[in-house]
């Protein structure tokens, strides 16, 4: 039979308006299909089946005229977001119990489109970490693969969106969060220019690096939930006023497309198939009349240590706020000094605390100018690559991770090994540049290879028109996870 | 490069993290082990180089100093572990 949650956005969307099915209709076929497949993967932390099913029958019963573009379709979002009424624990124990009194900014235009938000994903503590592993409720489960991680920290979402109970979901990218989930779960996912997304609402861990992303099942699903969240937010001194271009999708051109593959992105080590895939997948634009250009990015190497300081630095001031007064449990404590240590040194896990160490020894009197200091030196570096490779080039085609996902535990206790599956995503992190993964292949185990396109600042529309030619002159977006197609037969 | 058990406590008072002595040995070893990885960006020249610190396109706009809505007392006194009066509660600082 067919089964409602395995459309996608824009097919919702349709069936919605031609009142083919309801909003209600959608909403429990979706809540069915997580209280059945759930227990298997965790991608939700919280659902919110009542308040879902009441907004989804609000929905039924207002007239057309006030039909919007996400009218009465589910969503996921990460756990850290905020969603006013709705708890958030940004896959930490120090928020456990905190149900925020406001929604995030990202979140919020959504629902004004007419989205409902179904649940709260898991996530690596704080959005720290590649795998999920470090969440405080346990790991998520890769969809394709049960004993593999979905990538992280927004595997929930990834997972979520690939096991199709939610047609699209909001994930957070601050070294490749959305990028490397979405490649290691088959799903499209995008990362916006630094700055286009608001990050009201958002729990804060890089603020120089944090941006509000998306997964889709096509790029088409993508560019609507993109659009319709980005743009201008007094509530973020940070938010851009850039115009929000219309993406535009009908027949798309590449041809005249200039397409550099930085040699600095095929490394040792890195999967075969990995490679083998996204060579096949940029000849594929190459066929669609692309030009392929090899280009040169020269400072790649220094991504990973200019990150592992800036990254940690940022967090460990943000991460300040959070000391046992205003929200979150308490430990019990004789003195106020008493309740900072021990609610931290208690609450937070391990990787967070190994960062918030990280960065509070870069920021040090003593240690600041030869590790801040000169991270952010380096991130000019990195910065210029890209301006340079940008004169010569439209687009940059690279891999999203250096292999597929990798098993849960894999990484136990090596936290630099863990460090090294951002080594792709990385860079265009610190040069504030959109990317976007999409899966072009699939390995010798059936799991997903994904490719990552990045474009000049604000040029989204420029990779979501490559990513959608892409995917409607190949089929690798539409595959589906065995314990999905078993479930419908 | 190699930390003491020291500069491990020292850090971790900085950030307000009480540890037990097996999380610093821990700490110790990682810590140290990430800091030679990150060392290698002293390999490069950045005598010329301004550093980055913000990636904003926008200036921080100004806007009129006028009055808004905030969110409710109650609403953000709600998520605190301990409260009276319309405000949070902590230990005395002070005997």
């Amino acid at each position: 039979m067919h089964n409602l949650c395995d459309l996608t956005l824009k097919e919702m969307q349709s069936g919605l308006h031609a009142r083919e099915f309801s909003s209600r209709e959608l909403v429990e076929a979706a809540l069915q299909r997580i209280e059945r497949q759930d227990p298997s993967l965790h991608a939700f932390l919280h659902v919110s089946a009542e308040s879902a099913l009441q907004q989804a029958d609000q929905a039924d019963r207002s007239a057309p005229a006030e039909v919007r573009p996400l009218h009465g379709i589910p969503m996921a979002v990460k756990d850290v977001l905020t969603v006013a009424g709705i708890p958030a624990t940004a896959g930490s124990k120090i928020l456990q119990g905190f149900v925020p009194p406001y929604t995030a900014t990202a979140v919020r235009r959504l629902q004004q489109a007419g989205a409902i938000v179904i649940g709260k994903t898991n996530t690596d503590e704080f959005a720290m970490g590649s795998s999920t592993e470090n969440s405080a409720y346990g790991v998520t489960h890769n969809p394709w693969d049960l004993s593999r991680v979905p990538g992280g920290s927004s595997g929930g979402s990834a997972a979520a969106t690939a096991a199709r109970f939610v047609p699209a979901a909001l994930g957070t990218d601050t070294g490749g969060s959305v990028r490397q989930p979405a490649s290691f779960c088959g799903v499209t996912g995008l990362k916006p220019t630094y700055g286009r997304v608001s990050r009201y609402g958002l729990i804060a861990f890089g603020s120089s690096l944090d941006c509000v992303g998306a997964f889709g099942r096509t790029a088409e699903d993508v560019a609507e939930v993109f659009t319709l969240m980005a743009g201008r937010d007094p509530l973020d001194a940070t938010s851009s006023d850039v115009e929000t271009p219309r993406v535009e999708l009908e027949r798309p051109d590449l041809r005249g497309t200039r397409i550099g593959v930085p040699m600095e992105y095929f490394i040792k080590g890195m999967q075969a198939e990995v490679e083998e895939k996204t060579r096949a997948a940029i000849a594929q634009f190459e066929a669609l009349g692309a030009e392929v250009h090899e280009i040169s990015l020269p400072h790649t190497e220094y991504a990973l240590p200019v990150y592992y300081i800036l990254a940690p630095a940022e967090a460990s001031a943000n991460l300040a706020r959070f000391d046992g007064v205003r929200y979150g449990p308490r430990a019990p404590a004789e003195t106020l000094m008493d309740v900072f240590f021990k609610t931290r040194g208690q609450k937070f896990g391990p990787e967070v605390t190994r960062r918030i160490m990280l960065g509070t020894y870069a920021l040090s009197a003593g240690y600041y100018d030869a590790f801040y200091g000169q991270a952010q030196k380096v991130r000019t570096l990195i910065m210029r690559d890209f301006e340079t490779a940008f004169r010569a080039v439209d687009l940059i085609a690279c891999p999203t991770t250096p292999t597929t996902a990798f098993r849960i535990g894999a990484h136990e206790n090596d936290p630099l090994a863990m460090y090294l599956e951002d080594v792709f995503t990385l860079p265009a992190s610190l040069a504030g540049v959109p990317g976007i993964s999409f899966p072009v292949g699939f390995d010798g185990d059936g799991l997903p290879v994904g490719m990552q396109l990045l474009a000049p600042r604000f040029r989204e529309d420029a990779l979501l028109r490559a990513a959608y030619a892409y995917q409607q002159a190949t089929d690798w977006h539409k595959r589906k996870p065995e314990m999905i197609r078993s479930e419908n037969s | 490069m190699s930390l003491s058990i020291q500069e491990v406590e020292h850090i971790a008072r900085l950030a307000r993290l009480e540890l037990t002595d097996e999380q610093k040995a821990i700490y110790r070893e990682q810590l140290a082990a990430i800091l030679d990885y990150v060392a290698r960006l002293q390999e490069l020249d950045t005598k010329d180089v301004p550093p980055v610190a913000n990636l904003s396109v926008t200036h921080a706009p100004l806007r009129a100093d006028e009055a808004g809505s905030a969110l409710e007392r109650e609403a953000l006194l709600a998520n605190a572990p301990q409260q009276e009066d319309g405000q949070f509660k902590i230990p005395a600082v002070f005997e």
